[in-house]
């Protein structure tokens, strides 16, 4: 079984090449980017299928073999309880990124070149899940910036999509470069790259000084993916460029890597630098969560609020939580942590859909301009952002619930070593940032969807509010195009397992715990 | 006494006895430089008998004489040759101490030297024989390709021959034989910038030589050996009173070397130089004469100097530093501004030059672990050759048929050539050190690892800020490839007219030895990425640099 991760990681990257190398017409293009992002999640729902959960916490589907042997870079993946609900996110989020792009694709360049930098992205960020080697998992860390990089640049908003993109790829390069000297300083230490052998040594070998150096290289390079307050002023800009399948990419995988990267490798590997540096990881966390929130409210108010940085900047906040959760060093922590990473994934993947939905057909994202009553112009599609908005505040029962959840649970009861106190503290600020988030969540559904879907006659374009505004007669708003059926498959499977997973915790819980469990273990 | 069994001279031998100053030479360690030098000559002998078209045929010659050094070094892969010795010294009762010597550091620099030249012959044909590459409009400047490739393949030899000395007589000897020809060449072709060009790069090298030789001579003077390992020998056991004489001279020859490879300071000639000079010349300096500079300053500081590593470590950290920081800092400069894709490059290779001396910088105060860190250095060159031999061949490619030569002229070039925009972004993306480039990341990552395991962390953190630094031009240009041509000026503003037509209707014709080379490199390339093993085997190559 251990060739279909290797198959499902290398076939969306040759595909990816061939498609940029040689000429193939675009509407074929499309379609062969349906079928290999089809083939790379059905093979990834082979691999769950195939997974013991009876021993989710041990490496599945391993494959070990030299690379470059004067380096110490082993070609080492594997799949355990942690990396297996990501990887079928990603290819369930590239697969319905691909469907989008049937439809209408934003000017840019051929829908080939498109297609093709999806499929390497993709092959990026699976590489990246399955990685069990330092070195790999920075290669695969690394892939996946030119791909998003020309997404951003090529495809983006016209006009700061340039500058958006630069700063995108210029963070996370400076972070994934502190990023492999950590890594670099581990190898010297302990002599090896394999990241389960480190975590099974639990930071032996290195004293506190140097695991709290490498812990703070490696720290701060995940911290600009994740991100983590104050690194996050990429993420904004980046989110707003980007074309819609670029901004569901970008929030729905990519983030993840960052604090996937924290659970994997810095907190088991380096006990001692988790240690001392928990504090600060849940601190800034937590303002992550109120900042997130606050600048989300102070949005919605301008009247040049952009739907889609709204978004990105509650990822900030639902990210705040993850690192939350990851500080607290407890399993339920970091079991929140992690469904956290899945239900913002599915839930703001649906939301970035939506907002493309919305920008397309109105023409732009500003909330001023979008003109509202969305509910009367657009029903169905109305309904859909309101369902994703209640998502996004955690509402009890959907996919967003559980994870904020267990992350405060978390930090309630943090590990022995940490100051209950400040956790407490941090504990209260994240509840509130809970209120903040249900505040400008439920400030979008009204500003977007709400409305009488009427208007005096040319408010609802203000670019020629005339004279006659004052006092004309009430007309109905346009109606738009409702949900159509390329966005019913892109986002059905999206609303479905948010259902689901918000319903029934345990079909991720059970597959997550006793791995966080074995890693905790391994490194107390 | 005499260390080799004497054979060949043996009558001579005898009759002197020990005192004999004849000494058999081993022909086959020799003979990669020798068959360059052969190659020279009969390339120079050959030039008064061919006219016209067939004038090609000299750039055959050379490749056939590169090939034949190539192949000249297979016979040589075990190593552990060496020839030219001096008997051993009867005062200290040491070892033989040999001048040329054919080592696993030997060997890879001679394949990386070699290999590269031949790419520049390629690079040089349509300029030195115009039919059948040339049109009428005469964009391919003619220049005497009698001359050029008997000068070009002149330097090569010294750079060969570089790579296997062991002595500094020997050292200076060689690099001479490899700067002398390249000033003619940098202005072989008789213009005005070529001259400048070649009198701004003769003069301040004729200056490095100078101090280099002082350097020799007072190292000379403190140690009474010219021989590398020797050397080494009595700086460990050094009068103290003749410290301060030996570490100045120390510091001198160094900064001879600095000077070869364009280390800040000493880089000044440079942008200048590569700008003026025709491109293929530019390839050529930037990575023959600038590996072969290496090559020199890995043997003398690597072996000679090797018990001075603390007082040169430190200088060379700081050096390193200033050479990445400042490279890139004006290439981001030259990209944002004038956008000359040349000089954009000249200043690339200078930042690049900064991370190969990283490794130098990392040296431990009793140079106990130098071995360890310094192939590090060896492996960076190697993939430099690659990927900077590929971005100068596109860079003739285009700028033949685009004389402005700014990087506005690359946008859309994927509409016009795809293979040469997806090639060009594949070496600079490798240059940058990014997916999917990841030769240049393997060496990179080889590269921090040396400075990490050496401790010195403050110089693995200015080089990774340097490398987000580059990625800033590396990146522009590639971007530019993939772009839509639009009608109007291109944004990287250029003093020409041209500048930006290319997708726009413009054709772009790619000789026949363009593409050879660009798909040598591009294969190259591809194959180092997969298989980063090959090169970076010099690592863990026991012993070597002695």
């Amino acid at each position: 079984m251990s060739v279909v991760l290797i198959v499902a990681i290398v076939l969306p990257l040759i595909a990816g090449s061939a498609l940029i190398a040689f000429p193939v017409d675009d509407r074929r293009a499309r379609y062969a980017g349906v079928a290999v992002t089809g083939a790379v999640l059905g093979l990834t729902v082979v691999l769950a299928g195939a997974f013991d959960r009876d021993d989710a916490r041990t490496m599945q589907f391993e494959t070990d073999r030299a690379w470059a042997s004067s380096l110490g870079l082993r070609f080492h993946l594997g799949v355990d309880g942690i990396s297996l609900p990501l990887i079928v996110l990603t290819a369930l989020l590239t697969f319905l990124v691909a469907v989008h792009s049937l439809g209408k694709l934003p000017d840019g360049g051929s829908a080939r070149a498109y297609v093709a930098l999806v499929l390497v992205l993709e092959a990026g960020v699976l590489g990246t899940f399955a990685a069990l080697d330092l070195i790999l998992f920075f290669l695969a860390f690394e892939v996946v910036l030119v791909p998003m990089y020309f997404l951003i640049a090529r495809w983006g908003t016209p006009g700061e999509r340039g500058p958006a993109a630069f700063k995108f790829i210029l963070y996370t390069l400076l972070g994934s470069a502190l990023m492999l000297l950590g890594f670099l300083l581990v190898q010297a230490h302990t002599g090896t790259f394999d990241i389960t052998e480190l975590a099974a040594r639990g930071g032996d070998g290195m004293s506190r000084g140097v695991q709290i150096t490498a812990f703070l290289a490696i720290g701060l390079g995940l911290a600009v993916k994740v991100p983590m307050w104050p690194l996050h002023t990429w993420l904004p800009d980046a989110h707003t460029a980007a074309p819609t399948g670029g901004s569901v990419l970008l929030a729905g995988v990519l983030l993840k890597m960052g604090t996937y990267g924290l659970v994997r490798i810095a907190v088991p590997a380096l006990p001692q630098g988790a240690e001392e540096f928990a504090p600060y990881l849940g601190a800034f966390g937590a303002v992550g969560i109120v900042y997130g929130s606050l600048v989300c409210l102070a949005l919605l108010r301008s009247p040049d609020g952009d739907l889609k940085r709204i978004i990105a900047y509650s990822s900030v906040g639902h990210m705040g939580f993850a690192l939350l959760g990851i500080a607290t060093l407890t399993a339920q922590g970091i079991n929140g942590a992690l469904f956290v990473n899945i239900g913002h994934g599915l839930i703001t993947g649906l939301l970035f859909f939506l907002a493309g939905a919305v920008k397309e057909r109105s023409g732009t994202a500003l909330l001023g301009r979008i003109g509202g009553s969305l509910y009367a112009r657009a029903p169905r599609l109305g309904g859909l952002l309101a369902f994703a908005a209640v998502a996004g505040l955690g509402l009890p029962g959907l996919a967003g619930f559980w994870g904020e959840l267990l992350a405060m649970y978390g930090a309630y009861h943090p590990a022995d070593e940490l100051s209950r106190g400040l956790f407490l503290v941090l504990l209260v600020a994240a509840a509130l940032g809970t209120v903040l988030t249900a505040a400008y969540m439920l400030g979008i559904v009204r500003a977007v969807c709400g409305g009488p879907g009427l208007a005096a006659s040319g408010t609802s374009e203000t670019d020629d509010v005339g004279p006659m505004a004052e006092g004309a007669p009430l007309v109905r708003v346009d109606p738009l195009p409702d949900v159509g059926r390329v966005d019913v498959v892109a986002w059905a499977p999206l609303v479905a397992f948010t259902v689901v997973l918000g319903l029934w915790p345990a079909t991720l819980l059970a597959v997550t715990d006793p791995a966080v469990r074995a890693l905790l273990g391994g490194g107390a | 006494m005499n260390p080799v069994p004497p054979t060949g001279g043996s009558v001579l031998a005898a009759a002197h006895g020990p005192l004999s100053l004849v000494q058999d030479i081993d022909w086959a360690a020799i003979a990669p430089p020798l068959a360059v030098a052969s190659a020279a000559l009969v390339v120079l002998l050959a030039d008064l008998f061919l006219s016209g078209p067939r004038k090609v045929w000299l750039a055959w010659l050379s490749l056939a004489g590169l090939a034949t050094a190539l192949g000249l070094l297979l016979p040589l892969r075990g190593g552990g040759r060496a020839t030219f010795c001096a008997p051993a010294d009867p005062a200290t009762g040491g070892p033989p101490a040999c001048s040329y010597v054919v080592s696993d550091l030997t060997l890879v620099l001679q394949l990386v030297l070699i290999g590269s030249a031949a790419v520049v012959v390629l690079l040089s044909m349509p300029m030195t024989a115009p039919r059948p590459w040339a049109d009428e409009s005469g964009s391919d400047r003619a220049v005497p390709g009698g001359e050029y490739h008997f000068l070009l393949l002149a330097s090569v030899a010294g750079a060969v021959t570089l790579a296997a000395a062991r002595d500094l007589v020997t050292l200076v000897v060689a690099l001479e034989t490899l700067s002398l020809p390249a000033f003619a060449l940098v202005g072989l072709r008789r213009d005005a910038r070529g001259g400048e060009a070649a009198l701004k790069y003769f003069l301040l090298s004729v200056a490095a030589t100078a101090v280099l030789l002082f350097g020799v001579s007072l190292l000379y003077g403190a140690t009474g050996a010219v021989h590398l390992d020797r050397i080494a020998a009595a700086l460990t056991t050094l009068d103290p009173k003749l410290d301060t004489v030996a570490a100045t001279g120390a510091g001198l020859v160094l900064v001879g070397f600095a000077f070869k490879v364009a280390a800040v300071p000493f880089h000044f000639w440079l942008p200048d130089t590569y700008r003026g000079a025709p491109v293929p010349v530019a390839a050529y300096l930037s990575v023959v004469s600038k590996t072969a500079g290496f090559a020199g300053l890995l043997l003398v500081a690597g072996i000679g100097l090797r018990p001075y590593a603390h007082v040169w470590g430190p200088a060379l950290a700081v050096l390193a530093a200033l050479t990445m920081t400042v490279g890139n800092v004006v290439a981001v400069r030259v990209a944002t501004g004038s956008g000359d894709a040349v000089r954009l490059l000249a200043w690339s290779s200078i930042a690049q030059s900064g991370y190969v001396l990283v490794p130098f910088g990392t040296a431990a105060g009793d140079g106990a672990d130098l071995a360890d860190r310094l192939p590090a250095s060896v492996a960076y060159l190697a993939v430099y050759a690659v990927m900077n031999l590929g971005a100068f061949a596109v860079v003739a490619t285009v700028g033949r048929d685009r004389p402005t030569g700014v990087v506005g002229d690359y946008r859309g070039l994927v509409r016009v050539r795809p293979w040469l925009a997806l090639a060009m972004a594949f070496f600079l993306l490798c240059l940058a050190g990014l997916p999917p480039g990841l030769m240049g990341l393997f060496a990179k990552v080889a590269v921090f690892q040396s400075v990490v395991a050496g401790g010195t962390g403050w110089l693995a953190v200015v080089m990774a800020v340097n490398v987000v630094v580059a990625l800033y031009y590396y990146l522009v240009w590639t971007a530019l490839l993939f772009q839509p041509p639009v009608p109007g000026p291109p944004p990287v503003a250029g003093d020409g007219e041209a500048a930006g037509t290319l997708g726009s209707g413009g054709t772009l014709r790619v000789p026949a030895p363009f593409a050879v080379a660009i798909g040598l490199a591009f294969g190259l390339g591809v194959v180092l990425s997969v298989a980063p093993q090959i090169v970076l085997r010099v690592l863990t190559v026991p012993g070597l640099l002695g």
